[in-house]
């Protein structure tokens, strides 16, 4: 994975001080696109299929500093098989945990299908040496996780050191060797949707397999319009390179119909392709027991209570 | 490889993610089997003793029987509006004018769900768009106009405002209920009473309206609904104690009505047809362009006297953006207007069917390329799929003419001056559209674009504070905000 990945049109290196123009995003009629498409009405298979994608899609994730083994275990085990009354319920695509709990980590989910991803490059914040950045991600790919979440250097991006955004996320793609990389763009941070156009860019043209939009620790975290931008900046990627970048949103997904609400737009901006958990992941820590619940009303026609899905 | 073993157990992800039906349920809306005319306040038999099914476009069937009102039937209407304006309501406090207006408002907004799926139904439009569109607008324009009422002195300074009297409005198939409340608003609001035409093919939601009045208690008389075809429109146009007409159909139309009306007095407002300019610049959002050639075109399957029929894209992005398009055409869904996950619904008559398909061939014919996304249309009912015609020249049928239909003619342009001189070489002069991230471009394009209304990064946008109508053949006067009382007044000095 040495050779560099090709630039999307429109970049022009060096990139220092300053991008070329790449297009520019409307922020009226972006946030009503993605309103429109909101409103889709998902009903009987087709939603009990988009529940499931959910599912088999989900990055179940504990990010805290009170992350212990045992919660990490437990996390391991629900992610493995998230209803125990219901064995139809597939597993989910990974975990999302700190490098200190990969092991534990591993140690539960190995020789399953679930994945998993640690975050790195001094997560959330960012705000590190890059030598360190690139150090930790590095030390996180030996302990053994499939994916690394790394997050871009946002004070960089805002102050227009586009070259140095670049250049980590290319250094830590080097060091991540058959681990995937995810890109968190913090988009929260970035304060326009030119910037978020900008930075997915950025990240792609660095090498990125996924780009994800947030720590969930900053508020607003994932949001539709978001999204669609980052996935209009995939799909653009993909005319002109034939590359297939990834798109993970993360935080504040919390109820099912949100989830349904994410699957209509990847359906309808990048195609059915794109609905695959090697494309598309969730990052939630909530998300999954509402969606757990409607699978089961779909099937049985009731609600149940809350104490019938295990908190974990 | 062990990613690959691990991979196995994990089901095979199907290949689409179809959305199943999700139909509007039609129960919330009880029909008659047949409707009279509804004349001071009451239902009435029609004197010509004629009736005519309107039919639903989506499956062709037969909703109920309405009445085709003859020269006597007019007569008594205006009638009955100008005993109204006489005994009552031109006398009545503006405040209290007002409460009738925000009244209307309000039950349009509560029943708002019974008046969408019938404006689907009787119109074919989907019912996204009735409910999130013809609806809200609808209320909204009450709304507006219920506040001025009471404030016309201060719309028209140092002028003494008075109501012009009855007016005869006669409104299009194409947006039934939002026409009328467009034209019935702000003549109630100036103290006018009104004799409405719906469209015959659309008459349903005028005639559901009546029972809002009833319910509002509005004064007999104030409102006359007068359904029918156009001879009906045309005994209106020449009735004689009738003091304004307001007419929103085609130009044809529009010219008979001007030749009637001259000579004779009566106030005339005229919104006529449209061939729009969509003007794309190669520093536009393009992605939000898309989103807005699609809705410029196919909302409302196009049947919109603004819709940005005639696309103008800057030759540099012109392959980029026709990509964009032609892929995102084909992710619209047609088909049930009663489904909520329809985008482009029924076509709303036969008629209008045969002259889109007529234009269609006869662009075919010129040499135009065509591109239709691959689309399934229901076998019942009247359907035309989403179409866009490229290699279109300026002398094309399908350049100049108003198609009213889900087609679209893309023709490019190099600068800014070529793009005003094709935008604007056209008879009509209704709307346009400017797409660029520069400002300094938009207010120049819009200076020079001589259209009505002109979007700016946005396209079909109303509000009722906004006026609207046209240039040229597009007609004159302004339907929407301060510059829509005007036409419904007298203003003495």
């Amino acid at each position: 994975m040495a050779q560099a990945p090709a630039l999307p049109s429109g970049f022009e290196l060096p990139l220092e001080p300053r991008l070329p123009r790449i297009g520019s995003v409307d922020q009226v009629a972006v946030e009503q696109r993605a309103a429109a498409l909101a409103t889709r009405s998902i009903k009987r298979e087709s939603k009990l299929f988009a529940l499931d994608l959910a599912v088999r899609m989900m990055d179940l994730t504990t990010l805290e500093g009170a992350d212990t083994p045992g919660k990490v275990a437990a996390l391991s085990s629900k992610a493995l098989r998230p209803d125990p009354a219901d064995l139809t319920v597939p597993p989910v695509a990974a975990v999302c945990v700190y490098p200190n709990m990969v092991p534990h980590a591993l140690e539960r989910v190995r020789g399953s299908a679930v994945k998993v991803a640690s975050v790195a490059t001094a997560f959330p914040s960012g705000q590190s040496p890059t030598e360190l950045k690139v150090e930790e991600a590095a030390r996180v790919a030996e302990l053994g996780a499939d994916e690394i979440d790394m997050v871009i250097d946002r004070g960089a991006f805002l102050s227009g050191h586009y070259a140095k955004v670049y250049d980590e996320v290319r250094r830590v793609k080097e060091v991540c060797g058959p681990a995937h990389l995810k890109v968190i763009l913090e988009t929260g941070e970035l304060g326009t949707y030119d910037n978020v156009r900008r930075a997915s860019l950025l990240a792609i043209a660095g090498g990125a397999d996924f780009i994800k939009t947030s720590t969930g620790k900053i508020h607003p975290a994932a949001t539709l319009p978001v999204t669609l931008v980052m996935l209009e900046a995939i799909r653009d990627v993909h005319e002109e390179t034939g590359r297939k970048i990834g798109m993970k949103p993360a935080g504040g997904i919390r109820h099912a119909k949100q989830a349904v609400q994410y699957l209509v737009l990847v359906n309808e901006t990048l195609g059915p392709e794109w609905l695959t958990p090697d494309l598309f992941r969730f990052g939630a820590s909530s998300l999954l027991n509402d969606v757990l619940m409607q699978i089961r009303k779909q099937k049985t026609g009731a609600y149940q209570s809350p104490d019938y899905f295990t908190v974990d | 490889m062990a990613e690959v073993e691990k991979r196995q157990d994990r089901s095979p992800v199907p290949s689409a993610f179809e959305y199943a039906e999700a139909p509007e349920s039609r129960e919330i809306v009880r029909l008659e089997e047949r409707y009279g005319l509804f004349l001071g306040g009451e239902w009435v038999e029609p004197r010509s003793a004629e009736f005519e099914a309107s039919i639903a476009p989506r499956d062709e069937e037969p909703l109920a029987e309405v009445a085709y009102a003859d020269a006597q039937d007019v007569d008594l209407a205006v009638g009955a509006a100008r005993d109204a304006f006489a005994n009552g309501w031109s006398d009545l406090a503006p405040s209290e004018r007002a409460k009738y207006l925000f009244r209307i408002a309000r039950i349009l907004q509560e029943r708002s769900r019974e008046f969408a799926v019938l404006e689907s139904l009787d119109g074919g439009k989907p019912i996204r768009e009735s409910r999130d569109v013809d609806l809200p607008l609808s209320a909204a324009h009450f709304f507006y106009y219920a506040g001025w009422a009471d404030k016309l002195e201060y719309a028209f300074p140092n002028r003494r405002p008075r109501p012009v009297g009855v007016a005869g409005q006669i409104i299009p198939w194409n947006f039934p209920l939002l026409m009328l409340s467009w034209k019935i608003a702000p003549a109630l609001a100036a103290g006018n009473t009104v004799v409405l035409k719906p469209a015959e093919t659309t008459p349903l939601t005028a005639l559901l309206f009546a029972d809002v009045l009833r319910q509002a208690e509005l004064p007999p008389g104030v409102v006359n609904i007068v359904t029918g075809d156009g001879r009906a429109g045309a005994e209106l146009v020449k009735h004689p104690d009738v003091d304004k007409i307001a007419f929103t159909g085609s130009t044809e139309v529009g010219k008979e009505i001007m030749r009637a009306v001259a000579g004779t007095g009566k106030k005339l407002t005229l919104e006529l047809g449209g061939k729009a300019a969509n003007i794309i610049f190669d520093d536009a959002p393009l992605d939000q362009a898309v989103e807005g050639i699609i809705n410029g075109i196919y909302f409302n399957q196009g049947h919109v006297c603004c819709a940005g029929s005639r696309l103008f894209v800057q030759e540099s992005v012109y392959e980029e953006v026709l990509a964009k398009l032609k892929r995102r055409m084909g992710t619209l869904r047609v088909g049930d207007p009663l489904d909520k996950n329809t985008d482009v619904g029924a076509i709303n008559s036969s008629a209008q069917l045969e002259r889109i398909k007529e234009l269609v061939a006869s662009g075919e014919e010129e040499g135009a390329e065509i591109y239709q996304p691959p689309c399934r249309l229901p076998e019942k009912g009247w359907w035309f799929p989403p179409t866009v015609f490229t290699n279109v020249a300026q002398s094309y049928r399908i350049a100049q003419e108003e198609i009213f239909g889900p087609v679209l003619s893309v023709l490019t342009f190099r600068t800014p001056d070529e793009a005003v001189e094709k935008a604007n070489n056209t008879p009509y002069g209704l709307s346009a559209g400017v797409w660029t991230e520069k400002g300094s471009r938009i207010l120049s394009m819009a200076q020079r674009l001589r259209a009505g209304v002109i979007w700016a990064n946005t396209y079909n946008r109303f509000d009722p504070t906004s006026p609207f109508g046209g240039y040229k053949e597009s007609g004159f006067g302004r339907e929407g905000g301060l510059h829509g009382l005007g036409p419904y007044l007298e203003l003495e000095e």
